[in-house]
């Protein structure tokens, strides 16, 4: 590293140097964050039908194989996909407002990849380590609506419309409770950093974590984030038995893989977010020999394989809510709860000394 | 009691919990699905696929042309000309099915006196053409010659009950 440091000084003088040096190292860390994640998103979109394919007695895609190797069959599918994507034409409707049209993709995208610059992957490794991490996060994904809406005005057709609107109110109702949720986490953590919330889950094992102390909240925040992806069950967003395909209807091709795309790099981020906030990050579960010696890399990427199969799990189960349901649990059941647990809390956490050092108080306070 | 059963039961996500054992359990249990090219399910001797005309053992074809298929056909798939020939019989001069009308219904088949027109167990046929799929004479009598052990084998299991 500093001997390519020295170089871009020795080829471009000091100033400049130390610029393209910063600039480049960004620029690998960018890559080395991105191209894993959207060959993650392929690939999750293989295991969500495989997974769910097995949980209907069906074997999913098993055809197309990887490079020809005859135990990887079905493993091609994913490139076979995204190549047939690439080859099909993008329709621009008549009616459709054409800058607007290309912009919501891309308004999508962005958020659910520029999110990743605060995850902490482990302790050193982080693009951005900023302070105001969870500020951060929660302006992005709250950011990625924008391209929903937009998609559904710009599409100028009334399926569009409805979904885009629905997924307006579904995704601002549920910011609330996955706000008033994160609101714990950093009561318990006192820092909005993310890698510092992971450290203060450091500890002999995973009753550290604030998994435990703070179950309902991670409940909620799990839900929420459901929610927050339009996905099943709270897809009512694009609600194929009533409005077709909601906001993306008129899109075709690549502008409508880049939406999928952002849903399941949404996925991935929610399911990262999760496991950094509440399952402990980088950290292993029991701080002893065997668990110890695997890189906090390898157990962050466990943690968020597990919570994914838990949402390809819901959507293999669950029947699609009503949308005033929706709007019940978001406002009626997640809310109340969110709040009393943050007086709740914070009741804890004023205790006197003496009485939070009785186990099992003493563990997380 | 029972409310606050209720309440506590759906409060406590213990139905979603349930619904979730029921997918999980599943995820486990061995998979029905048939591998279509590999692995083919069962067929009936019943079975109705692509027609055939047959011949009997001494090569002559069976077809007396009595039109009684071409009559009985619901999607009106069958168009039979005919003729006499020197030694006094009466033959087809053309036996045409178009298969993108046929129905596959069997009538023709049970019409028929003299078991000419068969259906057979062929199912994976196609046309690359227009009108690849309207079979003439030829053709079905050249898949009569072909299957012609298959069919008779079906016809005998299935004797009893004609």
């Amino acid at each position: 590293m500093e001997y390519i440091q020295q170089q871009f000084i020795q080829m471009f003088g000091a100033e400049w140097g130390a610029m393209l040096f910063s600039l480049a190292t960004n620029m690998t860390f960018i890559f080395a964050i991105v191209v894993p994640l959207l060959l993650g998103v392929a690939y999750l979109t293989f295991a969500e039908r495989k997974i769910i394919a097995y949980m209907q007695i069906r074997v999913g895609p098993n055809r197309v194989t990887f490079f020809g190797i005859p135990w990887l069959r079905g493993w091609g599918q994913p490139i076979a996909d995204a190549v047939k994507a690439i080859m099909k034409e993008i329709v621009i409707p008549t009616g459709a407002n054409k800058f607007l049209f290309i912009l919501a993709p891309i308004l999508t995208i962005m958020p659910a990849l520029a999110a990743w610059a605060v995850i902490p992957f482990s302790p050193e490794l982080v693009l951005a380590n900023i302070n105001a991490g969870l500020l951060y996060i929660l302006a992005m994904t709250s950011m990625g609506i924008y391209g929903i809406i937009i998609a559904g005005w710009a599409s100028n057709s009334k399926y569009a419309f409805l979904g885009a609107m629905r997924s307006a109110a579904q995704v601002v109702s549920y910011e609330l409770a996955m706000g008033f949720a994160l609101v714990c986490v950093l009561m318990m953590s006192q820092s909005l950093n993310l890698g510092d919330i992971v450290n203060g889950q450091q500890g002999d094992s995973f009753l550290n974590w604030y998994l435990i102390p703070l179950f309902p909240m991670f409940l909620v925040y799990l839900i929420s984030g459901v929610a927050e992806t339009n996905r099943a069950p709270f897809d009512v967003a694009e609600g194929e038995s009533e409005i077709v395909a909601g906001f993306h209807v008129d899109y075709s091709g690549m502008a409508f893989t880049v939406f999928f795309l952002a849903e399941y790099a949404n996925m991935i981020l929610v399911a990262a977010l999760t496991s950094i906030m509440f399952l402990g990050g980088w950290l292993p579960p029991v701080d002893i020999a065997p668990f110890t010696l695997i890189p906090g890399f390898i157990w962050l990427l466990l943690k968020i394989a597990f919570i994914l199969f838990f949402f390809l799990w819901f959507r293999a189960t669950f029947p699609r809510y009503r949308y005033d349901q929706i709007m019940r649990l978001g406002w009626k059941v997640f809310i109340p709860i969110t709040l009393i647990w943050i007086v709740l809390l914070g009741l804890i956490m004023q205790l006197p000394e003496s009485v939070r050092e009785f186990p099992p108080l003493n563990i997380w306070f | 009691m029972n409310r606050i059963k209720k309440f506590f039961s759906t409060f406590l996500l213990f139905e979603l919990l349930k619904g979730m054992a029921v997918t999980g359990k599943y995820l486990f249990k061995p998979k029905i699905t048939v591998h279509y090219p590999e692995e083919k399910t069962p067929q009936s001797p019943r079975f109705r696929g692509l027609h055939a005309l047959r011949r009997y053992p001494n090569g002559e074809e069976r077809c007396i042309a009595c039109k009684l298929c071409e009559a009985v056909c619901p999607a009106l798939a069958i168009t039979i000309e005919s003729e006499q020939r020197a030694d006094g019989t009466r033959r087809t001069t053309r036996y045409d099915i178009d298969l993108s009308k046929c129905i596959f219904c069997g009538f023709c088949e049970e019409s028929c006196p003299v078991d000419s027109i068969v259906e057979t167990r062929i199912l994976e046929y196609h046309g690359e053409k227009r009108g690849d799929l309207i079979y003439t004479k030829e053709m079905l009598l050249a898949v009569g010659d072909r299957y012609e052990e298959q069919i008779a084998k079906d016809r005998e299991a299935d004797a009893r009950y004609r």
